[in-house]
């Protein structure tokens, strides 16, 4: 069981902001989903588990870059070939 | 030489986000045929929106490797079709652009994440279309609207371009009105590609073959017949195994007990997966401008308050929590365990039969609105999300209909066993009414 | 040995940019140091919705020689994982690292502790992660409400290195740090001399007291400079009888201080997962095949012996895989003079000028050299010679070569008659320091060897110098 203010917590910890007056009804629905995972908690290995692909690599040779527009193109707003975010403090 | 498609369809059922009046293509086996992507597929200049208004407006400077390859066949993209959000949903209701509705039935919902491809095709504006499968989402919508639509091996299609939302689970798949349409375009998007490390060089070059039925071997697992699933779909699946073993295959019941928590395993591991995928939509390299006015964490978060939906921010917030400190080894350690099991109990099942087969949905399609609560939607998927945990092909092919919405009847097979399936499924198709 | 109350107590995590010629995830150009914003990107470092990562064979295989240089045991299976937060240098947001599964672990790096003696660092452990992009802020009122993102950096590989808080001073973690770049350059997978190659976080405690941690040092100089803030900053507080806090710490390279980061770097939950866009790795046995070259402790012996110079020289010539280098390549048949002289003063004049050894005119030097071993100068004017070509060097002139020089201004070695003359106008210049030197002022032949030098320009040599004149003195008492 999770409390609104848990829900909240993970709203912050995933950098979300929940619509006003939502957070009841989140919260409600979010307990009803975890109840139903609850039955992992009775799983047991039963099996080895494992792959068989490892070690994918790539040579390490230079392929061509996006050029300066490209790589601004769905930028928002850019400045001297930056592209501007918000500040941070 | 390029040449010009006029694709003048009328959309009446939302299908498409984007729609490319005149589409160029080239030579090759697809030339000249028109085929509709699924908006979370990224297409060179053409936006590319993952079914999200996040995404409003973002034109990739790449193709997704799949579209190469369309384009390499000589294939005339026609247009971007509408999905759930970011892939999230079995019904196509959670899009940011609108919901797309079923053309058997505009009332009733066409099925999801691949609704729009589904509509596209069912409703004769294309034949081809290419979808996307992470729990169901070609299969289900195949079904819902009766068409064809395969889930390849895990792997055994490049993901680069594909806008992720559960990496370790979903793939582009081939959705058309018949099998031997489904596994052409299959040939066309398998090539290998070295941008995908998860992915295997198998290419996939086959011509379906009715006759692999003979002899074929069918497992009837009791858990796809069994609670939740409509009586008069269970009827209509059993009548098409049973035309299957007229057609000389052998029926024989088998078990998956670890089905039981299928589910939770598959919701734990695409949310989680999905709150790390969904990070990168800042705003900063694309997506939508923000105000930077407001410092960092609070222009951020005010985004994706704003721009995702509802079911998407949920399903980022389970999957925050099932990842997060304390919780980690309670959720998602458990869920990858739980998958394993899942992937051994079909290894297992399958060592003693060929293919497997049931319905591919456990009702056919429903209104819309009738599942608003996320955990009722949730379950619809219970009968497709094991081959994602597996990581086996799957196949869903109409098998007849009830209340005069289309049945879907799902078969599935071994690990690179795609071309078995697809057999499988063109002997039903062909096998005569 | 029990260790004094309140010793000093440093671990340290070092973050080194890769030399490989591509990033670790994609093939753009690792080279973006003086290109403009933006010009080294691609969908994947970009972080764009459907890219996904390729790793960089060339990375792994650098990491893995480092791993097994610092005698690392590597892991039966090694996976990449993410590291979940939100930073707008920070793409996909989250970084690809290395967190239950590292490259290698429990490893050491031998170093000279303060007394001298040779001393073991523990390494809890190596891993590979890529870089972030690069945030800029302009200055002006109009640029302040927003930052600048450059993502050339993204992807660049880092190889990530852990140790136990086994160092007991600044001074020790700045040889320990100097040892592993010279390691690195060595194994020929990093250049430190590359701007922002290196960054380097502290964890500092005094004994039985809270730790503390402090990032943000990107030199070397920094963090010898952070490291005794750090410790005056604890210590003072304990006289004071306050207690230390645990927290974490911000190096301000330019105030020389460290100071409290904002309440916005409480305990992050990063949420790690395995990345599954990509394969577990199996490496045990590629690297059994890896062999390693000669690393500086080997080359250090061989110096020794091979070229018959002091331990001291040996050490700092092979300090620096450019010296060691130069050394080898300029020594000739006078490796020991070539060793006198680069160790005990051609360092310290680049160190001065702000040069590097790649800068130094070799033809002139190995000219120099042989001017020196032939007897034909004096240290003095040696060293002399020494300066002018180096500045000539900075400043791009062309320069006569010191035998040229020599010769046409006349600076060789003065010879005894040359002296004799000059002696006498010396001492008889001098009566004073004469007097004094008969009086028991032994010191105050100095004097006259200096007024001698100056007279030879000099040309002659003091200890020569100060033995005759010496003889002439006694020789005058009597």
């Amino acid at each position: 069981m999770v409390s609104e203010k848990d829900v909240q917590g993970i709203a912050n910890l995933a950098d979300i902001s929940l619509p006003a007056g939502e957070l009841g009804a989140f919260t409600a629905q979010f307990n009803d989903i975890l109840e139903y995972f609850d039955i992992l908690d009775s799983v047991e290995q039963t099996s080895a588990g494992g792959t068989d692909l490892y070690n994918i690599f790539r040579e390490d040779e230079v392929t061509p870059s996006l050029s300066q527009a490209d790589a601004l193109a769905n930028a928002g707003e850019s400045e001297d070939g930056y592209i501007k975010a918000p500040r941070v403090v | 030489m390029t040449q010009i498609l006029s694709f003048d369809a009328e959309d009446e059922y939302n299908a498409f986000i984007t729609i490319c009046r005149e589409a160029e293509y080239g030579e090759g086996p697809l030339a000249g045929r028109g085929v509709a992507v699924k908006d979370n597929i990224s297409t060179a200049g053409i936006q590319t929106t993952a079914g999200s208004r996040i995404l409003e407006g973002y034109i990739p400077p790449y193709d997704a490797h799949v579209v190469g390859l369309l384009k390499s066949a000589g294939a005339a993209i026609v247009g971007k079709t509408n999905m759930d959000e970011f892939g999230m949903g079995t019904s196509t209701e959670n899009s940011g652009f609108g919901p797309t509705t079923n053309p058997c039935d505009t009332n009733r919902v066409p099925g999801g994440s691949s609704g729009g491809s589904a509509a596209a095709v069912a409703s004769g504006m294309v034949d081809l279309a290419l979808g996307t499968d992470t729990g169901g989402s070609i299969r289900c919508p195949a079904s819902y609207c009766g068409i064809v639509g395969l889930k390849p091996t895990y792997g055994r299609i490049s993901r680069y371009g594909l806008i992720a939302y559960s990496n370790s689970l979903e793939q582009i798949g081939p959705m058309g009105q018949t099998v031997s349409d489904v596994s052409g375009l299959m040939e066309v998007i398998s090539a290998y590609d070295f941008h995908d490390s998860t992915s295997y060089n198998a290419p996939y070059t086959h011509t379906p073959n009715a006759a692999a039925v003979e002899g074929l071997k069918i497992g009837v697992p009791a858990e796809y017949f069994g609670v939740g699933v409509d009586p008069a779909v269970a009827e209509a699946v059993r009548t098409a195994i049973g035309r299957l073993e007229s057609l000389g295959a052998e029926a024989v019941p088998c078990t998956i007990p670890s089905m039981a928590y299928a589910l939770a395993a598959y919701y734990v591991t695409c949310t989680s997966e999905a709150s790390s995928n969904l990070s990168r939509f800042d705003g900063v390299r694309f997506g939508p401008e923000s105000g930077r006015k407001k410092m960092w964490h609070d222009e951020f978060r005010g985004i994706r308050g704003e721009k995702f939906g509802r079911e998407v921010q949920q399903r980022i917030m389970l999957g925050t929590f099932a990842l997060s400190a304390g919780y980690y080894g309670k959720y998602y350690a458990k869920a990858q365990i739980a998958r394993a099991n899942v992937r051994a109990d079909f290894e297992r099942v399958l060592s003693e039969v060929d293919v497997i087969c049931g319905p591919t949905m456990p009702a056919v399609a429903f209104a819309f609105g009738e599942k608003s609560d996320p955990l009722s939607m949730y379950l619809a998927d219970i009968l497709t999300v094991p081959a994602n945990l597996a990581g086996v092909p799957a196949i869903s092919v109409p098998c007849g209909t009830v209340d005069s919405m289309p049945v879907g009847l799902q078969i599935i097979g071994r690990h690179f066993e795609d071309e078995l399936v697809v057999d499988t499924a063109f002997a039903y198709e062909q096998g005569g009414n | 040995m029990t260790e004094p109350e309140n010793q000093v107590i440093i671990g340290l995590e070092i973050h080194c940019q890769l030399n490989t010629k591509t990033k670790l995830f994609c093939g753009c150009s690792n080279d973006y140091q003086n290109d403009e914003p933006n010009t080294h990107c691609c969908p994947v470092c970009l972080g764009l919705p459907g890219a996904l990562p390729r790793l960089n064979k060339k990375a792994v295989e650098s990491a893995l020689k480092v791993c097994k240089a610092l005698n690392l045991e590597i892991l039966e299976e090694c996976e990449f994982s993410r590291k979940n937060y939100f930073y707008p240098d920070l793409p996909k947001g989250y970084q690809v690292t290395m967190y239950d599964k590292p490259l290698g672990e429990r490893g050491h790096l031998l170093v000279e502790d303060d007394e001298g003696h040779e001393k073991t660092i523990r390494i809890t452990r190596i891993h590979l992660e890529e870089d972030p992009g690069r945030l800029v802020h302009k200055t002006g009122r109009d640029r302040a409400g927003y930052s600048l993102v450059d993502y050339n950096r993204s992807c660049v590989p880092l190889i990530e290195i852990v140790t136990e808080p086994d160092l007991r001073s600044p001074k020790e973690a700045r040889r320990f740090l100097n040892k592993l770049r010279a390691t690195l350059e060595y194994l020929d997978v990093f250049d430190g001399e590359r701007e922002g190659s290196i960054r380097v976080d502290a964890n500092i405690s005094l004994k039985g007291h809270s730790r503390v941690e402090c990032k943000n040092i990107s030199s070397y100089k920094g963090v010898e400079k952070a490291l005794n803030f750090e410790v005056t900053r604890q210590k003072n507080m304990l006289r004071r009888g306050a207690e230390i806090v645990m927290e974490t710490r911000h190096f301000q390279e330019g105030k020389g201080i460290t100071t409290s980061s904002r309440s916005k770097e409480k305990e992050s939950d990063y949420r790690y997962f395995p990345e599954p866009d990509l394969r577990p790795l199996r490496v045990r046995d590629w690297v059994d095949t890896i062999e390693l070259p000669e690393l500086p402790d080997a080359r250090r012996e061989r110096f020794v012996k091979q070229y018959g110079i002091s331990l001291n020289h040996a050490r700092t010539l092979t300090g620096d895989i450019r010296v060691a280098n130069f050394y080898e390549q300029v020594a000739g048949d006078q490796s020991v003079l070539c060793a006198t002289l680069v160790s005990d003063t051609l360092l310290g004049e680049l160190n001065y000028r702000s040069m590097k050894i790649a800068d130094v005119p070799r033809d002139h030097f190995v000219d120099l050299m042989q001017l020196l071993a032939a007897g034909t100068i004096t240290d003095r004017v040696g060293v002399d010679l020494l300066r002018e070509f180096l500045d000539g060097s900075l400043e791009g002139a062309t320069m006569a070569r010191p035998s040229e020089i020599v010769t046409k201004r006349g600076l060789t070695k003065a010879g005894d008659d040359e002296f004799a003359e000059i002696m006498i106008r010396v001492i008889d210049a001098n009566p004073q320091a004469v007097s004094d030197y008969q009086s028991g002022n032994a010191g105050a032949v100095n004097f006259l060897v200096g007024q001698v030098m100056k007279e030879t320009r000099g040309r002659a040599d003091p200890i020569t110098l100060g033995a005759l004149l010496k003889a002439q003195l006694e020789e005058r008492e009597t």
